[in-house]
């Protein structure tokens, strides 16, 4: 099958376009944030549809993460980036030949932007042969620019563009400026007057010395003056001028729609990398989720809430991870513990893995086993509206109910302290009955809430508690865990620490 | 052209960033004392002499070319100081020229570039006036390479160049300039160029059918065309402006590299000055390379306490070749400090070329010199204190290179004895294997009589002097490590009114053997 898109494998003929409009849960799991932060600055590329867009196959979920682990080289990532630069280029130099007057400047820039295109289809060509790939996407992608490169059709376009471009450079012509007029010939080797200044004073030649140049405004645009002098270069040298004027009637619509697509698309991945790149300098990890239709066990460790952790990147707010484990019949995360302390942070966490998963992006943590999701529901505490009727609580209640008709096996449902809005008691019949629906229809849970009692329901569930430092219960941890962590006392000595110790010291020095 | 009056080959770098431990050094070492006597308070002399000192030089040869050169300038005094005044005119008369960074007219830069060069050209025949004048009189190799170099570059026939060219880029009524399309074929690589000289009378120019050309002559009122067109001519003056601006500045960095080197030596003569006249001796120090242990002297003083002092001060002996560690112990206010400083001091200044303060001094170079000296007492903050204290020593382990040079003074006593003495053993001792010399001046019987009782050969235990009725000599000689500090005698003296009445009396007691 020949290759269309670098996104998937059967170019989403079948469906159409990729969803214009995020999915509901993206707000209550901060998801739109996320994709935000990993879309800015490539507005251009229209990228956030692909983010919104949740893969519903393993296979297609293999097909992008295995082009991104590709792009995780360095040298792959690079050729990439320079493909995508060179076309930001090209449509820059088409976009300044649409805005020209003078027609030879137009035309230039337009020879400018086939110079452009064709060195960068070498270029990605040459890379892509040289690089070691082996994603099914590049892979097919690679052979496609290799068959595109070696056509006829573009060999022309390479061929007559750099012999235009090359007679032109070729041109040199002399401007005599006297009084109100000039005259323009061409170039006959007179001498360079500055050389001769700077060649007698070269003997005082100490080191760098600054530029004196006046920057002399250049304006991509010719005055009339500088037309002129065109017109008259063009009469001296005739040729290479005719040979313009051909090719630009000649190759309109000159680049490929596929390498186009692919210019935009493969935006999505280095998007994310340069996105995930900025937590891996503060040290955090992500990692490639196995994802599995029909195991729910879930398990992942050293893992972040991602929209969190972008806020505080940069601050001196340290991020903290923790660990979710889901096994055997287990299916629902009970959170409780004090507020402030990380419980919510944790439930977002958990469908955030999920949903980044299954568009193919690594996710934040290590050693990740996720489950390929049909939809994932969340239930968060809304604003009271005036112009809503009924009471919140039987608000929360007529949601919850819906989201349970729509729920599938396959579906996971993420409800943050709801039913706090009447008695405990209340809270405490509403929530277990609602669990036991939830484990009825055996859906991926995690259930954020103040209702210590619900924490030992059945072997479906599992409790976390978010934590406090024990010595200071004021200090919140953010550490939500299945028990308390130990306090540990840090004595150690000084000299230790500034690495003062006679081996320490004899290690340091360089012999 | 090059000065090079501090190295051979190449010019002195004053930009080089200050190294963190620096700041150390100038302090423990009192070195402003030392840059005061040497700039009589000039700031740029105290700049140049600053960095001379703290950018020591680790060859050998480099130092002896610097002696050769400083005992020239000692005989002719009277014209080094010529030449740098003349350096120094120069510099300040180069200010008027400046071209801000926001010049905006080619033409103006041009002008201004003329003017400066005139200037210039003028000072360059003053100093080879000078080079004429006394050359004879210099025998260092430095000195004598720099007069060679100015008769020979500055000659009448280079002067005549530089005052035609200085005439012809007065007057630009016809630019002539070349250029090559460039992108969106906007012209490109505009270059001056001179114009060849036609051939044949003008008969011969009139019936020539010369090369193609095309010529337009802008219709009048037409504004916009003419300030195009100047726009164009400015293209062709801004290159030579830029060459005629840039060979000032080169010209105006070899003044100031002469000043700046010069300012070296004029430093060296007003602090030998100064010491002659307090009737301190001096000599020139004998260097060997870092891999040696050297380090002997005789009537070694702390030239700084000499200049605060203003009078002779007491010196010491020093025999301490084939020693990598010095450990000095004894009296209290017996004079260790200012021993240990006079070590740091004269190292320092042989390292940079200049004499040293002794009657006879020598000693191997090192790499880097470190100073680890203990701060101001805070008692309120003991263990931040010990804290700040290890950091320091761990930035200049960062720093440390094999054959450096580091002076301990009472380091490591921001805690109890037992836990210092045992630090700073083992920090001493890995510092000696990995081949750095150590002077060091404790308190810390424990650690001193360690070292002591292993009994290895390359080190050196010293005693600062104190006659048995607690006298100070401020001499320091060979002796093991006592057990006692006087401190006690200093506590008598200081409380010898105030009997019992000890509140301070926490800093300053000492253990053991004190005669009560």
């Amino acid at each position: 099958m020949p290759f269309q898109s670098i996104l998937y494998e059967h170019g989403r003929a079948d469906t159409g376009d990729a969803p214009a409009e995020a999915p509901e849960y993206f707000r209550d799991l901060n998801l739109d944030q996320i994709v935000e932060g990993i879309a800015a600055g490539k507005q251009e590329y229209e990228l956030k549809p692909f983010f919104y867009d949740s893969l519903k196959t393993i296979e297609a979920i293999e097909y992008r993460a295995d082009v991104m682990r590709d792009l995780e080289d360095e040298r792959v990532l690079a050729c990439v980036n320079r493909f995508a630069a060179s076309m930001r280029l090209m449509r820059e130099q088409l976009e300044q030949s649409n805005k020209l007057y003078y027609k030879y400047q137009k035309e230039r820039w337009f020879l400018h932007a086939v110079e452009t295109y064709c060195a960068a289809v070498r270029a990605i060509n040459g890379d892509l042969l040289e690089l070691k790939v082996a994603s099914r996407g590049l892979l097919a992608f690679r052979d496609f620019v290799a068959n595109y490169a070696g056509s006829d059709p573009f060999a022309f376009l390479l061929a007559t563009s750099s012999t235009i471009a090359g007679d032109l450079a070729k041109v040199n012509y002399s401007i005599l400026i006297k009084g109100n007029g000039f005259t323009v010939r061409k170039y006959d080797s007179e001498d360079d007057y500055s050389a001769q200044v700077a060649h007698t004073f070269e003997k005082f030649r100490q080191g760098a010395v600054d530029d004196y140049r006046v920057r002399l405004s250049s304006s991509v645009e010719m005055n009339h003056v500088e037309a002129k002098v065109l017109e008259f270069v063009s009469l001296l040298h005739k040729q290479p001028f005719a040979e313009l004027d051909e090719f630009f009637v000649r190759h309109q619509g000159f680049a490929d729609p596929t390498l186009m697509r692919f210019d935009r698309e493969i935006e999505f991945y280095i998007a994310y990398l340069e996105y995930m790149s900025r937590f891996k300098r503060a040290g955090l990890r992500f990692t490639y989720a196995r994802v599995s239709a029909t195991n729910k066990a879930v398990h992942a460790q050293e893992v972040f809430d991602l929209a969190l952790a972008t806020t505080l990147t940069g601050t001196e707010t340290e991020i903290v991870c923790n660990d979710i484990d889901l096994h055997g019949k287990e299916r629902v995360l009970i959170v409780s513990g004090p507020n402030q302390g990380g419980k919510t942070t944790l439930a977002r966490t958990f469908g955030q893995l999920h949903h980044l998963a299954s568009i193919g992006c690594p996710v934040p943590g290590r050693d990740a086993h996720l489950f390929l999701f049909d939809s994932i529901f969340t239930h968060f505490e809304k604003e009271e509206k005036i112009e809503n009727l009924r009471g919140k609580l039987q608000d929360d209640l007529m949601r919850i109910r819906a989201i349970l008709r729509k729920a599938t096996p396959q579906s996971i449902l993420i409800v943050n302290e709801c039913f706090n809005s009447t008695t405990l008691s209340d809270a405490v019949f509403l929530a277990r009955k609602i669990i036991d629906r939830v484990a009825e229809l055996d859906l991926l849970c995690v259930c954020v809430t103040f209702l210590d009692e619900l924490a030992t329901s059945s072997e479906k569930t599992v409790s976390m508690v978010s934590t406090v430092v024990p010595d200071n219960p004021v200090l919140r941890t953010y550490k939500v865990v299945r028990k308390p962590a130990d306090g540990r006392s840090y004595a150690i000595s000084i000299a230790e620490k500034y690495g003062l110790t006679y081996e320490r010291v004899k290690a340091r020095i360089p012999l | 052209m090059k000065a090079h009056l501090m190295y051979r080959d190449r010019d002195f770098d004053l930009g080089q960033e200050a190294r963190p431990y620096e700041e150390a050094l100038v302090a423990d070492l009192e070195l402003p004392t030392l840059f005061a006597a040497m700039s009589r308070g000039d700031t740029w002399l105290t700049e140049v002499v600053r960095k001379a000192l703290l950018a020591s030089s680790v060859e050998v040869d480099t130092i002896l070319y610097r002696q050769d050169i400083l005992k020239d300038c000692l005989r002719n005094e009277a014209a080094v100081r010529e030449m740098y005044d003349l350096a120094v005119e120069t510099i300040a008369s180069v200010r008027k020229y400046y071209l801000g960074r926001l010049a905006r007219y080619p033409g103006w830069v041009l002008h201004r570039s003329v003017e400066g060069m005139e200037m210039l050209v003028d000072m360059l025949r003053r100093l080879r006036g000078l080079a004429d004048q006394h050359a004879a009189a210099f025998e260092s190799e430095g000195f004598r390479a720099l007069f060679a170099m100015l008769r020979g570059e500055l000659g009448d026939d280079y002067f005549a160049t530089v005052r035609h060219h200085l005439k012809q880029l007065k007057v630009h009524d016809r630019v002539f300039i070349s250029a090559q399309l460039g992108e969106g074929t906007k012209g490109a690589s505009y270059t001056l160029r001179r114009e060849k000289a036609r051939e044949g009378g003008w008969l011969t120019r009139i019936f020539a059918t010369g090369p193609p050309a095309y010529s337009f002559q802008l219709p009048d009122r037409d504004e916009g065309g003419s300030r195009a067109l100047s726009e164009l001519r400015d293209r062709g003056i801004n290159l030579v402006a830029n060459a005629l601006a840039q060979s000032t500045e080169h010209i105006v960095s070899f003044f100031n590299m002469l000043r700046t080197e010069l300012a070296f030596y004029v430093g060296c003569l007003n602090l030998h000055g100064r010491l002659l006249v307090q009737g301190e001796p001096l000599c020139f120090p004998r260097p060997s390379v870092p891999a040696e242990r050297r380090h002997s002297a005789t009537g070694l003083y702390d030239v700084c306490l000499a200049l605060k002092l203003g009078s002779r001060v007491i010196g010491n002996e020093l025999q301490a070749d084939d020693k990598d560690l010095v450990i000095v112990t004894g009296a209290n206010q017996g004079g260790k400090s200012t021993f240990l400083r006079s070590i740091g001091l004269s190292q320092l200044m042989m390292q940079c070329g200049m004499f040293a303060p002794a009657q006879t001094f020598a000693a191997n170079v090192c790499e880097r010199i470190f100073t680890h000296y203990r701060r101001e007492e805070d008692v309120a903050m003991k263990s931040g204190k010990f804290d700040e204290e290890l950091s320091r020593m761990s930035s200049i382990i960062d720093g440390l290179v094999p054959n450096s040079l580091v002076l301990l003074n009472e380091s490591f006593a921001a805690t109890n004895e037992r836990e210092g003495s045992e630090i700073a053993r083992q920090v001493v001792t890995a510092l000696i294997e990995r081949h750095i010399k150590v002077v060091c001046v404790t308190h810390q019987y424990e650690f001193a009589r360690r070292l002591y009782a292993e009994d290895v050969p390359g080190r050196l235990f010293l005693r600062a002097g104190r006659l048995p009725d607690g006298t100070r000599t401020f001499i320091v000689t060979q002796g093991q490590p006592l057990e006692t500090s006087y401190g006690e005698d200093l506590y008598r003296q200081i409380f010898a009114d105030d009997d019992g009445a000890h509140r301070s009396s926490g800093s300053l007691t000492t253990r053991g053997a004190a005669s009560k």
